[in-house]
C-alpha cells in the first residue's frame, strides 16, 4: 500500500524527524514542503543578487541528510524548496549526490513564476488595489498536480518545484500510483483531506497542541513526524514514526482537520474545491488515526498567485522594565516615545509584553513582576524607521528608572497580497527538465 | 464567575490558523457528547463579543457534526496579516487561547 512521509512542514522545520522517519519507515514518497506565503519573494530578491541562489536555505542540509536514506531506500522525494530558483536547486542537489557517490535523478518542475504574466490592472483579492499599486518582487502561481504529474511519470528519485500548493504535493503521488480521474471528486477530495492533514508535519503528530495537564503528549522534544498509508479509494491512516516522541490521536487530527479552513466544504486547490465536512476519523490503533469521507467538487477556473512586494522598513524595539510599579514605567515609556515620534510615525504600536502583546487585551487581571515594551512601526523611510529602535534606546539613560535590555532591529519588509490568473496562462508555461548523476 | 460557570479551556479545546488577515479558530469538546450544547452556547455572536478587542471584522461558525466540532473564521483579526502586521504574535498563533478563556455556563 502507498506509503507517503512529511519530512517538513516549514522552511525552517527540524531535520532529523525526517531522516528517522525515512529510516524507519519503508516509504513510497517524502514529501518536504519549505515555502510560506512570502518566502519565495525573498528568495526572488537572493536569485536577483546570484543567479546561482534563490532556493530554500537549508536544501543542502536537506539534502546531504537525506540523500544518504534515499540512496539506501529508494523511496522517492517531493519539494518545494526550489522557491524562485528551482533549477539552481537540482544543481545544488546534483553536486550533493556527486560528492556522496550517490546515483540521483532530479524532476525539476518550473512555470509557477507568473511576473511577466502578470496584467497591471489585475484586482487584488484583499482589497481595492490593482497590481500597480505595489512594488512587485515576485508573483508565483500555486501549481497544483497537474503540474506535478510529468515530473512523477519520469524516472526522478527527486521532485523539485516551486510554488504548488502544499496538498497537491502530496495529492500528485496519490493520483501517479493508483490512477485516479481527476474528475473522481471523492478520491480527488479525499486525497487532498489527507494532504492537508500531513502538509504541517509535526502539527499533527502533537505539536503546536501540547497544554500541561490538559493534552499531554508523550516525549515532546523528540516529536516524530507523519506518514499515511493510503489505499486505492483514498481512504489513509495516519501514524508517525516508530518509538518516537509525540502522539497521533483523534484530537491532534480534528485540529488539523480545521488549521486554515475556512468554509470546510469550500477547501480550494488548483485540482478541486474539496469537501471536508463528512470527514470521518477512527482511532484505529495506538498511533493510528483512519481517516475517510473526504469529497470534492469541481476545481477552480483560475489559479491563485501570490505577490511579493516591498512593504517598506520594519521598525522594532524593546526595552524591559522590573518590580513592583514595572507596569506603570512601561506605561511612562510609551507616553514618552508617541509624545518623541508620533508626528513622524503615526501610526506606531506599542505592546507591553508580558500583560497585553499577544491578545492587544486581557481576560482576568494580574499584576506581572516585569514587563517588556515593544514598540513596532513599518515605514516607507529607512532612516525614520530607524529613529523608533533609537528612541528606544534612549530610554535607558531618558527614560524611567531601571529600564535594562534595550534592543532595536530594523529590516526590509515584504509584504504579501492575491490575486489570479487563467490557467491556460499558466499552463502553457510549465515544464519537466531532467537532471542525472550516474556513478 | 458563578459556580455554575466555567471556562472554555476545562471542555474544549482549539487551534489558531491564519490566511491572509482572517484567522480561524476552530473548537472541538474533549468529550463528544458536549457538542449539541456547546453548540447552543458559543454562538458566533458570543465570540465576536468576547474577542472584540482583537476581531474587527464578522465571525462566522461552521459547524463540523462529523467530527464534532466547531470552526469560527474570524475577518479582520490580524492587523493586516502575518506579512505586514506590527503584532508580535503577526499568524495569531496564541489567539486560541483568547477563545478558551470564554466564560459560559454549564447547562443545567
Amino acid at each position: 500500500m502507498l506509503k507517503i512521509g512529511s519530512g517538513a512542514g516549514f522552511s525552517g522545520d527540524r531535520l532529523e524527524p525526517a531522516v528517522e522517519l525515512a529510516q524507519k519507515v519503508d516509504l513510497d514518497y517524502l514529501v518536504l514542503e519549505c515555502l510560506a506565503e512570502r518566502t519565495i519573494a525573498i528568495a526572488q530578491k537572493e536569485k536577483k543578487k546570484d543567479p546561482t541562489k534563490g532556493y530554500d536555505p537549508l536544501l543542502s542540509d536537506r539534502m546531504h541528510a537525506l540523500l544518504p536514506v534515499l540512496n539506501e531506500k529508494r523511496f522517492r522525494i517531493i519539494t518545494n524548496m526550489g522557491a524562485a530558483n528551482p533549477i539552481a536547486a537540482a544543481k545544488m542537489t546534483i553536486e550533493i549526490a556527486k560528492e556522496q557517490g550517490i546515483s540521483c535523478k532530479i524532476a525539476v518542475v518550473t512555470g509557477d513564476d507568473v511576473v511577466k504574466e502578470l496584467d497591471t490592472d489585475q484586482e487584488i483579492l484583499e482589497n481595492n488595489y490593482t497590481v500597480k499599486d505595489y512594488q512587485t518582487i515576485s508573483a508565483n502561481a500555486y501549481l497544483g498536480v497537474d503540474a506535478l504529474l510529468p515530473a512523477l511519470a519520469t524516472d526522478a528519485d527527486i521532485i523539485i518545484t516551486g510554488r504548488v500548493a502544499d496538498p497537491s504535493l502530496f495529492l500528485a503521488p496519490m493520483i501517479d500510483h493508483y490512477g485516479w480521474s481527476m474528475d473522481d471528486y471523492e478520491r480527488i477530495g479525499q486525497g487532498t483531506v489527507v494532504g492537508h492533514l500531513l502538509e504541517c508535519a509535526g502539527q499533527i503528530t502533537g505539536g503546536y497542541f501540547a497544554d500541561s495537564g490538559m493534552k499531554e503528549v508523550p516525549n515532546v522534544a523528540e516529536l516524530g513526524f507523519p506518514y499515511a498509508t493510503i489505499q486505492e479509494d483514498g481512504t489513509a491512516i495516519i501514524s508517525k514514526t516508530p518509538h518516537s516522541g509525540g502522539v497521533v490521536n483523534l484530537m491532534t487530527v480534528k485540529e488539523q482537520l480545521l488549521y486554515e479552513v475556512h468554509d470546510p466544504t469550500h477547501y480550494l486547490t488548483p485540482d478541486v474545491t474539496a469537501d471536508f465536512s463528512n470527514v470521518k476519523l477512527i482511532e484505529v490503533g495506538e498511533n493510528e488515526v483512519k481517516v475517510s469521507g473526504g469529497t470534492g467538487k469541481e476545481k477552480p477556473t483560475s489559479y491563485k498567485v501570490s505577490i511579493g512586494y516591498h512593504a517598506g522598513y520594519l521598525s522594532e524595539g524593546e526595552i524591559s522594565y522590573a518590580g513592583t510599579t514595572a507596569v506603570e514605567r512601561g506605561k511612562m515609556a510609551e507616553t514618552i516615545l508617541r509624545r518623541r515620534l508620533s508626528k513622524e510615525i503615526p501610526d506606531m504600536r506599542i505592546d507591553l509584553i508580558g500583560c497585553t502583546s499577544v491578545h492587544r487585551t486581557s481576560f482576568g487581571s494580574h499584576q506581572p513582576y516585569e514587563v517588556r515594551l515593544r514598540a513596532a512601526a513599518l515605514c516607507e523611510n529607512q532612516d525614520v524607521a530607524k529613529r523608533l529602535g533609537n528612541e528606544v534606546e534612549a530610554l535607558y539613560t531618558n527614560g524611567p528608572y531601571g529600564g535594562g535590555g534595550a534592543r532595536k532591529k530594523v529590516s526590509e519588509c515584504v509584504g504579501v497580497v492575491s490575486t489570479l490568473v487563467d490557467r491556460n496562462v499558466v499552463d502553457n508555461q510549465v515544464s519537466v527538465e531532467v537532471f542525472r548523476y550516474e556513478q | 464567575m458563578n459556580s455554575n460557570s466555567i471556562k472554555l479551556y476545562e471542555v474544549a479545546h482549539s487551534r489558531a490558523g491564519d490566511k491572509g488577515n482572517t484567522s480561524n479558530l476552530s473548537l472541538i469538546p474533549y468529550n463528544e457528547k458536549d457538542y449539541e450544547w456547546l453548540g447552543e452556547v458559543v454562538t458566533a455572536e458570543k465570540v465576536k463579543e468576547h474577542l472584540k478587542d482583537i476581531i474587527d471584522g464578522e465571525v462566522i461558525r461552521y459547524d463540523v457534526s462529523s467530527i464534532k466540532a466547531y470552526n469560527f473564521v474570524c475577518k479582520n483579526s490580524l492587523l493586516g496579516g502575518v506579512t505586514t502586521s506590527l503584532a508580535l504574535d503577526t499568524h495569531g498563533k496564541s489567539l486560541s487561547s483568547a477563545l478558551l478563556e470564554m466564560e459560559i455556563n454549564l447547562p443545567s
